[in-house]
């Protein structure tokens, strides 16, 4: 399973005080636990705090200063994208493209030049699709343009854009379907991830849907997950979902205590 | 018509493991070795890299294995009586890359030797040979306990590959392996979930997996040498493909476990039909080798001389292509 740690996101308070301040101390803080925690790639996102590259590039400078980790360059701007590639280590992740040509166009050449992954979020100019087909239309579509531009189909990182169960409860039911699907592109198949918390967005037991719904998708193929990587119970739950589907070798201490 | 390589991508290197000391090391062997960093399966060069060709251990006993027969006795010579002496030979005539000792004579069901004789031992082989050392216990958990610590003192900053941490040892041989600076064998019984957990276990007690061979109970052809192979290459494969825990270099201890099964041990008047066991004995030694080099072993333990020139021309054959 392939672990993207969430925190370091402007989205949570004390990060967005620090880069408000540029304050190094809770980004560094941060990047040290998510990556203790075992953490492949940590996602860096500015959001709406400053639209200023040089902003992005300090928050992934001061990650990088703390740990190895490979930074997820969290960003749908292509100027902000264009400065902070610049900036990280080799194995970075960028954050992300959609189907739709504009996007396309502008967010994955940038990924081919740059030897870098890519998520791909099955959504286009129509917005996030309803259905499975929809999905994977959009999926191939996201393929196709980086065979395209020569990149090997382990460089995407298909989403299938999960919704709120709450909310929208029979989307579940078609983004696994379509998680199922992605895996029949190629050989070797590209990932697939998701950002897990928005199903359990507004409900009372947001640990148990977020642990359920990420075992039913890795049944299904998922095998990275943008997540909480310090929530013990989810990742141990990961960590089931794949000694079941035979992708990791049993060991009596497989979880983490 | 030309044939394209078929190529699998993996996404993990195996570690790399370097075993003894040179004087600038805080040691006094006259060389090292360095084992692992494979990025593709056994031989396949034209896949990935294969850093470090496989080597081979000579295997030296503090006694003499009493039940080892005549032929393989006699292909030593005298020196079998003397460890430090035969680790020469091994070194000298045979040309073996490291010694792997077995510290048969602590066994309490035997010679009970007591942990300062066996430490003896450790140290006349340091000075007999500039070769690095590997050493194991006598199998006996309780007598290992006190042996290898003694033996791994003796041999401090050497960077000997001390065997083995087991399930249950694990704090007492990461203990040593940490105070003395040695690396370790984790060994399990002929079952990779036990091997990922003793790995497991030991990097919990604080000791780097960097620092770890793996080691299967290795079984002799014929004797579960495919229950045994299949465990290699699972594990190496876990490895390449990015399970950490696994992407372990490996060791075959051939040359002690070989010598054991009657095909190598017992003669034509015994086993009719089945030839001198002069031939059949370092044969059947050398095939076991040959098979686990095949299935992803790094190191490989080996007691015949002709085995071990056998099993040196393969390697050589095997990494030429």
């Amino acid at each position: 399973m392939i672990f993207i740690g969430e925190r370091i996101n402007t989205g949570f308070k004390d990060i967005k005080q620090a880069v408000t301040d540029k304050d190094p101390a809770p980004l560094k803080e941060w990047a040290k636990k998510q990556t203790e925690a075992g953490a492949d790639f940590l996602d860096v996102n500015l959001g709406a705090v400053s639209a200023d590259p040089a902003v992005m590039c300090w928050m992934i400078e001061t990650v990088q200063d703390a740990v190895d980790t490979a930074i997820c360059i969290d960003t749908n701007k292509p100027n902000i994208l264009a400065e902070a590639i610049k900036v990280c280590r080799p194995g970075m992740l960028i954050n992300s493209t959609t189907a739709a040509d504009e996007k396309l166009g502008a967010m994955m050449p940038v990924a081919a030049e740059n030897n870098a992954s890519i998520i791909g979020l099955v959504m286009d100019e129509s917005g996030t699709p309803k259905n499975a087909d929809k999905r994977v239309e959009n999926a191939g579509k996201i393929i196709a343009k980086a065979m395209e531009l020569g990149m090997g189909p382990d460089k995407v990182f298909l989403d299938p854009i999960v919704m709120p169960l709450k909310y929208m409860q029979e989307q579940a039911k078609e983004i696994l379907d379509a998680v199922g699907q992605f895996g029949l592109f190629s050989d070797p198949p590209p990932h697939v991830v998701c950002g897990l918390s928005n199903v359990s967005n507004g409900t009372t037991h947001k640990g148990l849907i977020n642990r359920i719904f990420l075992a039913m998708a890795i049944g299904r193929g998922m095998d990275a997950v943008i997540c909480d990587v310090l929530d013990t119970d989810l990742v141990n739950a990961a960590r089931t979902a794949e000694l079941v589907m035979n992708q990791e070798i049993y060991a009596d201490s497989y979880v983490r205590t | 018509m030309e044939i394209v390589d078929i190529k699998e991508k993996w996404t993990n290197q195996i570690n790399t493991v370097t075993i003894g000391a040179t004087p600038q090391q805080g040691g006094t062997r006259g060389s090292t070795v360095t084992v692992g960093g494979e990025t593709t399966l056994p031989f396949l060069t034209f896949e990935g890299e294969i850093p470090h060709r496989p080597v081979i251990a000579g295997v030296v006993t503090d006694v003499v294995p009493e039940d080892w027969p005549d032929v393989l006795k006699k292909a030593i010579g005298d020196p079998i009586n003397s460890p430090a002496e035969w680790a020469q030979k091994c070194v000298e005539e045979f040309k073996v890359d490291l010694i792997s000792l077995k510290l048969l004579g602590c066994d309490p069901a035997g010679a009970n030797r007591s942990p300062a004789e066996a430490a003896e031992t450790v140290k006349a082989i340091l000075e007999a040979v500039k070769v690095p050392l590997i050493f194991w216990g006598c199998d006996d958990e309780e007598k290992d306990n006190e042996v290898l610590p003694e033996c791994s003192q003796a041999a401090r900053g050497e960077n000997c590959l001390v065997g083995s941490a087991t399930e249950t040892n694990y704090r007492t041989l990461g203990a040593i392996g940490t105070a003395d600076k040695h690396k370790l064998i984790a060994e399990a019984p002929v079952d990779i979930n036990i091997a990922k957990q003793v790995n497991i276990l030991l990097q919990d007690a604080g000791f780097s997996l960097s620092d770890v061979v793996m080691c299967q109970v290795t079984a002799a052809l014929g004797y579960g040498f495919d229950y045994v192979y299949t465990i290699f290459e699972r594990v190496r494969i876990a490895g390449l493909k990015g399970d950490k825990l696994m992407a372990l270099p490996q060791i075959a201890n051939v040359g002690w476990e070989a010598w054991k099964v009657k095909e190598a041990t017992q003669d034509e008047d015994i086993l009719t039909g089945w030839g001198k066991l002069q031939f059949r004995g370092p044969m059947w030694e050398t095939t076991s080798a040959a098979g686990y080099l095949q299935a992803g072993a790094d190191i490989i333990t080996l007691a015949h001389p002709q085995s071990i020139a056998i099993t040196r021309e393969t390697i050589d054959e095997l990494m030429a292509n």
